[in-house]
């Protein structure tokens, strides 16, 4: 008796929820076929196709956009010259540019979006896909002088990158002067906070991969750390002064990435290049095990430049996607369920912000650590 | 593919901004803060060596006052009993002396007696010696007189005397 009634209101729901279903998916379909043929363009958008872009930007300005969510992301993750704010309001950024006959700067306002070239001393501009590119006499982009322009730009990723480096420098030259006013004192406010913190870098990442030659190493893999961490935390910020993809920029991770190539290979040591140049092995693997050293000097930091890059990026792609939902269905209804999953995935994100931070350093740390080991 | 293509500019100011964050944060932040985390560890480290030194201390201390104590109280103990034995002792000799000196007293008594009781008996029989000379006197007389009454006057006589 119980037995059938609990199996009677199950096949019941089950029966809404698929009609539901059907219902949602007959209302929303011809949404999917206008989704799918919007993709195809924005591909070879992204490819870098000018006339297609060109043409599309006047009359997309002002009436009915179509919803395009691979540009919206793409243009998300990607740098920018202007720093949007709301609406269709941007805070306009430097553009500083290094030609053969010298420098231009001036104010990535003078665009207007893109929608007007810049006269420049030395050349004609025009910002396309946010790049700003050389326009040759005949009125079209002259990609061989484009090409010779190097772009030296404050954009968006460089400002918010400027923007989290001034706050790293506010909070912890403010901490280390409260270390100077309470000599022998337990830790006060944003003092105990961080101190845990370094005392975690020091203690839990720093001590046991490199050993009693830790405190060389200790600025670099705390501001290293501190770096990151605020970078991928401003990062998670969706308006101004966040909303940047510094950390999830190839850019960032590759200098990043390029310190502890230096830093290693600096302080590495004898018993450190003689593994490289001389392992203990039979020396016919020579051939084969000295090149696949050398490949793993630069493959170690090379994998720390794609974890970092491809963590934050793909996080972020995930949330704007979540977002993009709403706006590929054109309901409100989806708008809970994109919520939800964006919290989700925001809180994931701050996990994940703290964990790369932790894993780059401790990946340092690490690599250090077995350049400057001693005995073998 | 531009997603993974650095862009210059983007590299070069990451390059600059991040050593100019490294320097300023190890002359202004790292030193500071990491001395003082470590002079503080080593401060704490050492309070704590203290402590626990002060705490050894105190029970030296404490097991050193016991056996002080103690030693007190026997040393007590010992001179109380030394004392008691003193009392004892003296007590006891007073008790002995006083008995001699009773005993002489009594002795020096016995003697004195001895002698007044000499010299009484003495001084009695000179006078029973007079008296008997007088009443030898009188009987004599007597006898002159009354041969009778001398006799019975002798009798009574040596009656009187037989009661001495």
């Amino acid at each position: 008796m119980d037995c059938n009634r609990v199996f009677v209101s199950k096949v019941k729901r089950l029966t809404i929820v698929f009609t539901l279903l059907i219902a949602f998916l007959s209302i929303k379909i011809d949404t999917f076929a206008q989704v799918d043929s919007a993709v195809v363009p924005v591909d070879s958008v992204v490819a870098g196709s000018a006339e297609a872009v060109s043409g599309e930007h006047g009359p997309a300005k002002h009436g009915e956009e179509k919803f395009e969510p691979t540009k919206l992301i793409m243009e998300h993750i990607a740098d920018s010259h202007m720093w949007h704010l709301w609406g269709h309001t941007s805070l306009p950024l430097p553009v500083i540019l290094y030609t053969a006959n010298g420098l231009e700067v001036f104010s990535s306002g003078n665009f207007h979006h893109g929608e007007h070239d810049y006269n420049g001393k030395y050349n004609n501009y025009r910002l396309e896909e946010d790049h700003v590119k050389v326009v040759g006499a005949d009125g079209k982009v002259d990609e061989e002088a484009s090409k010779s322009v190097l772009d030296f730009s404050i954009t968006k990723n460089v400002a918010a990158m400027f923007v989290a480096i001034f706050v790293i420098l506010v909070i912890f030259i403010s901490v280390a002067a409260s270390y100077r006013k309470r000599v022998g004192k337990a830790p006060k406010g944003l003092q105990s906070f961080m101190e845990p913190i370094i005392v975690f870098v020091r203690d839990d990442i720093a001590k046991p991969n490199i050993g009693h030659k830790y405190a060389k190493f200790m600025p670099y893999l705390l501001t290293t750390f501190f770096f990151i961490l605020f970078n991928n935390l401003f990062g998670l910020i969706p308006i101004f002064p966040g909303g940047a993809n510094v950390t999830g920029n190839i850019a960032l991770t590759f200098v990043m990435a390029l310190g502890t190539l230096i830093i290693v290979n600096i302080n590495g040591n004898k018993y450190y290049w003689k593994h490289i140049f001389k392992p203990d092995v039979p020396f016919w693997l020579y051939p084969i095990m000295i090149p696949v050293e050398l490949i793993g000097i630069i493959s170690k930091p090379f994998a720390l430049m794609v974890r970092l890059f491809a963590n934050i990026t793909a996080g972020h792609i995930i949330v704007l996607s979540l977002i993009s939902l709403i706006f590929i269905f054109e309901t409100l209804a989806i708008a809970p369920v994109s919520v939800a999953f964006v919290l989700f995935m925001d809180v994931l994100e701050l996990l994940v912000a703290f964990l790369q931070a932790f894993i780059f350093t401790l990946l340092t740390a690490l690599f250090i650590g077995m350049a400057v080991e001693e005995h073998h | 593919m531009e997603l993974v293509t650095p862009s210059i500019g983007l590299v070069f100011w990451t390059s600059i901004a991040f050593i100019l964050l490294l320097l300023l944060l190890r002359k202004f932040a790292w030193k500071p803060i990491l001395g003082a985390i470590h002079e503080r560890e080593q401060s704490i480290d050492e309070a704590l060596n203290k402590a626990e030194l002060a705490k050894q201390e105190m029970a030296r201390l404490t097991s050193q006052n016991q056996d002080l104590m103690q030693q007190a109280r026997a040393e007590r103990d010992e001179i109380l009993k030394e004392a008691k034995t003193l009392k004892d002792g003296i007590l006891n000799e007073a008790k002995k002396q006083a008995q001699v000196e009773g005993a002489k007293l009594i002795e020096k008594a016995k003697i004195e007696i001895e002698n007044q009781k000499k010299a009484a008996l003495a001084e009695v029989k000179d006078q029973v010696s007079s008296l008997s000379l007088e009443i030898a006197e009188r009987v004599l007389r007597t006898q002159l007189d009354d041969k009778a009454k001398q006799e019975t006057l002798v009798a009574n006589l040596l009656k009187d005397v037989e009661l001495n």
